[in-house]
């Protein structure tokens, strides 16, 4: 009977527009993936995707590289040159390939714990050497994998496993961080703001030379009931749309209307030499004498 | 030329062209020299900013397609612990050169020590292979570092060269063979259509191509327990054929991957059983215990993990007892013991004072133990 009615109703007729055709960059049969319900982590692996898309880099000439988390988990559901490394290493194993095939665009995927505490190392000396890569930084201010830690980016005073009582740690500006370590495109999106990161991501990826990307993302599942957020929605509203404003918007406001919000847009371009560019001309240099 | 340096150009004919490494004492000439002489050979080289990024950058590098080595001491070689377990997980070849100082800890950073052939084996996590070298002379620093990679890029896993200060630190004149004049192995790449690739494919047996990535081979590598497509799993029966598999690809082939030197062993009563710098002590005590007409002999493995099990065994039923002279508190000792298992007596002449296995200490522990004692 139902090959009847897909007879009489061919399904061509009832397509929809797809306006973005995901399927050539996702790994049939990899899916559902781990994330939790609310996660955002999957409306800026979208937003990365499209991102790619408009850049034009064949799937063939860009690797995917993680450490270990749940954004770390991105690689296994994307179709391209793909690594799943250790804990807070990806920026490392990235460095190696990079070198090794610098055809390759080298995105880096990586969580507030994961480039900010145990990578934070990696993190500080890749902004430095100017290495081409992105890294992309999905922040949701909280260890998701292991169920809820406080992380370096777990904003004073807030609940987690290890902050029962209110976290008494300073937080890490991400951006900041990676201005000041020398990353020559530094920039900041939500994954509220799926459209703007897209662009955020695509300028990123153009750009010759480190560049980071802090994406703010809520964790609902844990940073958002301890906390006492009631909805994924919600987190989503407070942490992302009202706890950010663009850059652009920034220049109209008073500084105690900017008080306690996080700057969005590409906050940081600077021009530094990339690494291999350097390293190409000193073999030259070499090889002449 | 210095061992260290022999090492280095050793990697360098074997096709080594990626070096990433962190300075540490007293490994860092290897550096300095791949620092050197890499960008004139169209290579990579890159100082990172600790062990734990060396290791990582050089698998990365690896499945980036090149040679790839890194150089070490113990502090550092404890922080390589878990790449070097990645590697062994991914099956991505790399070489890691420990160059053993005394310790734990900071230790005495110029004394020498084989106090890493433990570490060297089981330092990092969970069930894994290990093929360790020991060479002992520049010379063979130079030979065994060309086999390390052989190894390596053979079996798809990381192989280790572990030397001491001494051998480390040494001059010796050498001769640098012609290219082509020792065999220079090179992984195997896929052929098959890309769709069909998958980087731990059974059916070629217990070691499939590796293709590099941006070759077309779009594939996925994780330390997670993964089945044939490299993709993660938790199903219970591939992640025991994938820990039998990474087992059996070593032990299978022990044969080929052990390499002794028999130095007067045909007729010696007395085994030592010596590796690196403390078999070049062994053969100048053998030599004088023979002038003396005392019959010892060396067995002196170049490949300490995989355990060289028969030649040990073989040692056990031929002599009354075997000699093992380490610079530490005993690592191998116990590993001969094991082998032996009683049937003759088997005893550590022991060091950890950063000074070298005497070959007076080697002598004076058969002729003064009642083996065969001087008149």
């Amino acid at each position: 009977m139902s090959s009847q009615t897909e007879e009489t109703k061919p399904l061509a007729k009832k397509k929809k527009k797809v306006p973005f055709d995901y399927s050539p960059y996702i790994r049939g049969g990899k899916l559902p993936h781990i994330w939790c319900p609310g996660c955002g982590h999957g409306i800026v692996l979208k937003s990365l995707l499209r991102a790619i898309q408009t850049t034009g880099f064949p799937q063939d000439d860009i690797a995917v590289i993680s450490g270990i988390g749940c954004s770390s988990r991105t690689p296994g559901y994307v179709d391209f040159n793909t690594l799943h490394t250790l804990h807070g290493r990806a920026i490392a194993y990235a460095t190696g390939v990079k070198l090794a095939k610098p055809k390759l665009k080298v995105i880096v995927t990586t969580g507030d714990g994961d480039a900010l505490a145990i990578g934070g190392n990696h993190f500080i000396h890749a902004c430095r050497r100017n290495l081409d890569m992105v890294i992309m930084v999905y922040n949701n201010s909280i260890y998701g994998m292991t169920s809820g830690q406080s992380s370096p980016t777990t904003p004073q005073g807030m609940i987690s496993t290890t902050g029962r009582y209110g976290s008494v740690e300073p937080t890490f500006d991400t951006c900041n961080l990676a201005k000041a370590a020398g990353a020559t495109f530094v920039a900041r999106g939500t994954a509220y703001h799926f459209q703007e990161l897209e662009k955020i991501l695509h300028e990123a990826i153009n750009h010759k030379g480190t560049a980071v990307v802090d994406i703010i993302d809520a964790c609902p599942t844990y940073y958002g009931r301890f906390n006492k957020y009631k909805t994924a929605t919600e987190m989503m509203e407070k942490i992302e749309k009202e706890g950010t404003v663009s850059v652009k918007q920034a220049g109209t406001m008073s500084p105690e209307e900017l008080e306690g919000k996080l700057l969005r847009g590409i906050l940081h371009k600077s021009d530094r030499p990339e690494y291999l560019e350097e390293y190409n001309k000193l073999i030259e240099r070499v090889q002449k004498k | 030329m210095q061992g260290n340096e022999a090492c280095a150009e050793g990697a360098f004919y074997a096709g080594c062209r990626f070096f990433a490494g962190y300075p540490i004492t007293p490994s860092t000439e290897v550096m300095e020299i791949a620092a050197a002489r890499l960008p004139k050979l169209g290579g990579v080289f890159i100082q990172m900013e600790d062990e734990i990024a060396s290791i990582s950058a050089i698998i990365g590098g690896s499945l980036g397609g090149m040679k790839s080595m890194t150089a070490t001491s113990g502090p550092g070689f404890s922080l390589m612990q878990e790449g070097l377990g990645f590697a062994c997980m991914t099956e991505v070849p790399c070489v890691i050169v420990n160059v053993m100082r005394s310790g734990p800890s900071t230790g005495s950073p110029t004394g020498p020590s084989q106090s890493d052939v433990m570490q060297a084996k089981w330092g990092t996590h969970g069930d894994h292979p290990a093929i360790v070298l020991t060479p002992s002379s520049v010379q063979e620093l130079f030979y065994e570092t060309v086999r390390a990679f052989n190894l390596s890029e053979q079996y798809r896993m990381p192989v280790i060269i572990l030397y001491d200060e001494i051998v480390g630190h040494m001059r010796e004149a050498i001769t640098l063979p012609a290219p082509g004049e020792v065999e220079v192995i090179n992984r195997i790449k896929p052929d098959c259509p890309p769709n069909e690739y998958k980087p731990y494919d059974k059916k070629y047996g217990d070691i499939a191509p590796l293709a590099a990535y941006g070759e077309g081979y779009r594939f996925h590598v994780t330390g997670l327990y993964h089945g044939e497509d490299g993709f993660p799993t938790n199903n219970t029966k591939l992640i025991e054929e994938t820990a039998q598999r990474l087992i059996r690809k070593v032990d299978n082939n022990r044969d080929k991957i052990c390499k002794n030197e028999e130095f007067y062993l045909d007729d010696a009563e007395i085994g030592v059983f010596a590796y690196g710098l403390s078999a070049k002590s062994a053969k100048f005590a053998i030599k004088e215990l023979r002038k003396q007409g005392i019959k010892a002999g060396l067995l002196r493995p170049l490949t300490i993990w995989p355990f060289p099990e028969k030649a040990v065994e073989e040692l056990s039923k031929q002599v009354r007892a075997i000699i093992v002279p380490e610079m530490n508190l005993g690592q191998i000792v116990h590993e001969v013991e094991r082998v032996a298992r009683g049937r003759c007596e088997v005893k550590g002449v022991l060091r950890a004072d950063t000074e070298p296995i005497k070959p007076a200490q080697i002598i004076e522990s058969i002729t003064g133990n009642g083996f065969f004692p001087s008149s």
